[in-house]
């Protein structure tokens, strides 16, 4: 039990850093994701091929081999960053991949006359994407984006093998320090559970702010 | 004021006389899949025409009212609006969308936007007009479609007349050289159908230009210039309604008159 009290900062840098990593991937993941999605859903082929193939090859790839692959990989281009930003790109990348489908099913929710009658009225594709379909789509894309948060917060901890501080590497410190193994990890379910719940909560409100939006 | 306040009724109101060629459309062909369903199509609506395409369904009408804002693409042949041919995809198809306007089936509104919001939307974006005169012209076609009190609404809470309707009046504040009706009427409870096809009557009564696929016959009669009958993707018969219904030419149109007329 006293683990956490004894740890307390340990414990404090470790959920931080999850916390840190979590939110600048997901701005990058849901910026990314609904790009890619918009180039799905494009009239010009080599925009959906794009598309295509950045969903298929991140999604079909383990996470941590994308993280040995941006963590040692890109260096050899000359690319040296800071192990945060890698660990940023590797999971908002990884992440855009399926933010995108799940934008991409909300599109399809939408009814095709919605953007026949948009695209009647002189609008651009993008026009058309950023005005009609895409604030349409955005409520039924609520509760797929917050399983896909979720996953993220919860996938940041592959980070700590790529030393980031997090909250799931804080185990090694305090394992050495010869702490109770079963009630350090007990305190680290805790932390992740503060921030996944939090998700859940965040992206609850949010869909019932925008329930009634027709 | 000398003049007696009650001019002579025009003997047909719905020509103001059809004048250059506007739209025109030749050899256009396109399949879906396996079916054919243009063939050869080549038709030329003038400035001021009204035209009603009417047809059994599956005769490929409303696939051709929807070629000329290339909403459908064609395999074969030309379209021209008004002496340019319909770009393909980008932004110079989009410049020319907004020259032609389209009212749907079903209606078609933008479910997230007010009346007023829907019939602006379009003016402020697309052709950068203010905020201010957007919403007095907006204003100013709801009056004349006879929705005033309605700008505030959202879509659902109105009935399909008057969504169809406010659909009309979008359209209008574009000011489109001609507008298109792909079935109007069809998604309508029969007591509405009057109060849209009024505003479609007055619109052809000023010379709008408008390419009309219905089963409507009375209107055909009364606000059409030329009927075009169609049948399995080609135009069997094009000629003014008195003539056409009167006497048609071809064994189809009799046949799918004799279907719709008696009852």
């Amino acid at each position: 039990m006293n683990v956490l009290t004894e740890n307390w900062d340990t414990y404090w840098e470790g959920f931080l850093g999850t916390v840190k990593l979590t939110a600048v991937s997901a701005v990058l993941a849901l910026l990314l994701g609904v790009f890619v999605a918009a180039c799905r859903v494009s009239p010009v082929k080599p925009m959906r091929v794009f598309g295509g193939v950045w969903v298929n090859i991140l999604r079909n790839t383990p996470l941590t081999l994308l993280f040995f692959a941006v963590v040692l990989g890109l260096p050899r281009f000359g690319v040296v960053l800071p192990f945060f930003t890698f660990a940023v790109l590797a999971l908002g990348c990884y992440t855009s991949a399926f933010v995108c489908e799940a934008v991409r099913a909300g599109i399809n929710t939408v009814p095709t006359g919605q953007g026949e009658a948009a695209r009647s009225l002189g609008m651009t594709f993008g026009q058309t994407l950023g005005l009609i379909v895409l604030p349409q789509a955005f409520r039924s894309v609520i509760p797929p984006l917050g399983s896909t948060m979720i996953a993220l917060a919860k996938n940041s901890a592959i980070a700590g093998a790529f030393s980031v501080v997090e909250l799931l590497g804080t185990y090694r410190t305090l394992s050495e320090l010869g702490f109770n193994i079963v009630w350090t990890f007990v305190w680290i379910a805790v932390g992740y559970l503060i921030i996944t719940l939090s998700i859940s909560l965040v992206f609850g409100l949010m869909e019932k702010h925008w329930e009634v939006a027709r | 004021m000398t003049d007696a306040p009650t001019a002579p009724p025009p003997t047909n109101p719905a020509s103001a006389a059809p004048g250059d060629p506007l739209v025109v459309l030749k050899g256009v062909n396109k399949h879906f899949g396996s079916l054919h369903v243009l063939r050869d199509i080549d038709l030329t609506v003038a400035r001021n025409e009204v035209v009603v395409l009417i047809g059994p369904s599956g005769s490929g009408k409303s696939t051709l009212c929807r070629t000329v804002n290339r909403l459908e693409s064609i395999e074969t042949g030309s379209i021209t609006l008004d002496g340019e041919p319909l770009p393909a995809e980008g932004r110079a198809l989009a410049r020319l969308r907004a020259e032609v306007g389209m009212v749907f089936q079903s209606f078609n509104l933008f479910s997230h936007k007010t009346v007023l919001d829907n019939i602006t939307l379009a003016p402020t974006k697309v052709r950068k007009l203010g905020r201010a005169e957007a919403e007095r012209r907006a204003r100013e076609l709801l009056g004349r479609v006879g929705l005033t009190e309605h700008a505030h609404k959202f879509p659902a809470q109105l009935s399909g007349g008057q969504q169809q309707r406010v659909a009309i009046a979008r359209s209008l504040a574009m000011d489109p050289k001609v507008m298109l009706f792909d079935e109007p009427t069809s998604a309508l409870d029969p007591e509405m159908i009057n109060e849209v096809l009024e505003v479609m009557r007055s619109l052809a009564a000023d010379g709008m230009t408008m390419i009309v696929v219905t089963h409507e016959m009375g209107f055909a009669r009364s606000a059409a210039n030329r009927v075009v009958f169609m049948a399995d993707g080609q135009i069997v018969e094009a000629r003014p309604p008195a003539e056409f219904f009167a006497s048609p030419e071809s064994d189809r149109a009799r046949d799918f008159l004799s279907k719709i007329l008696h009852h």
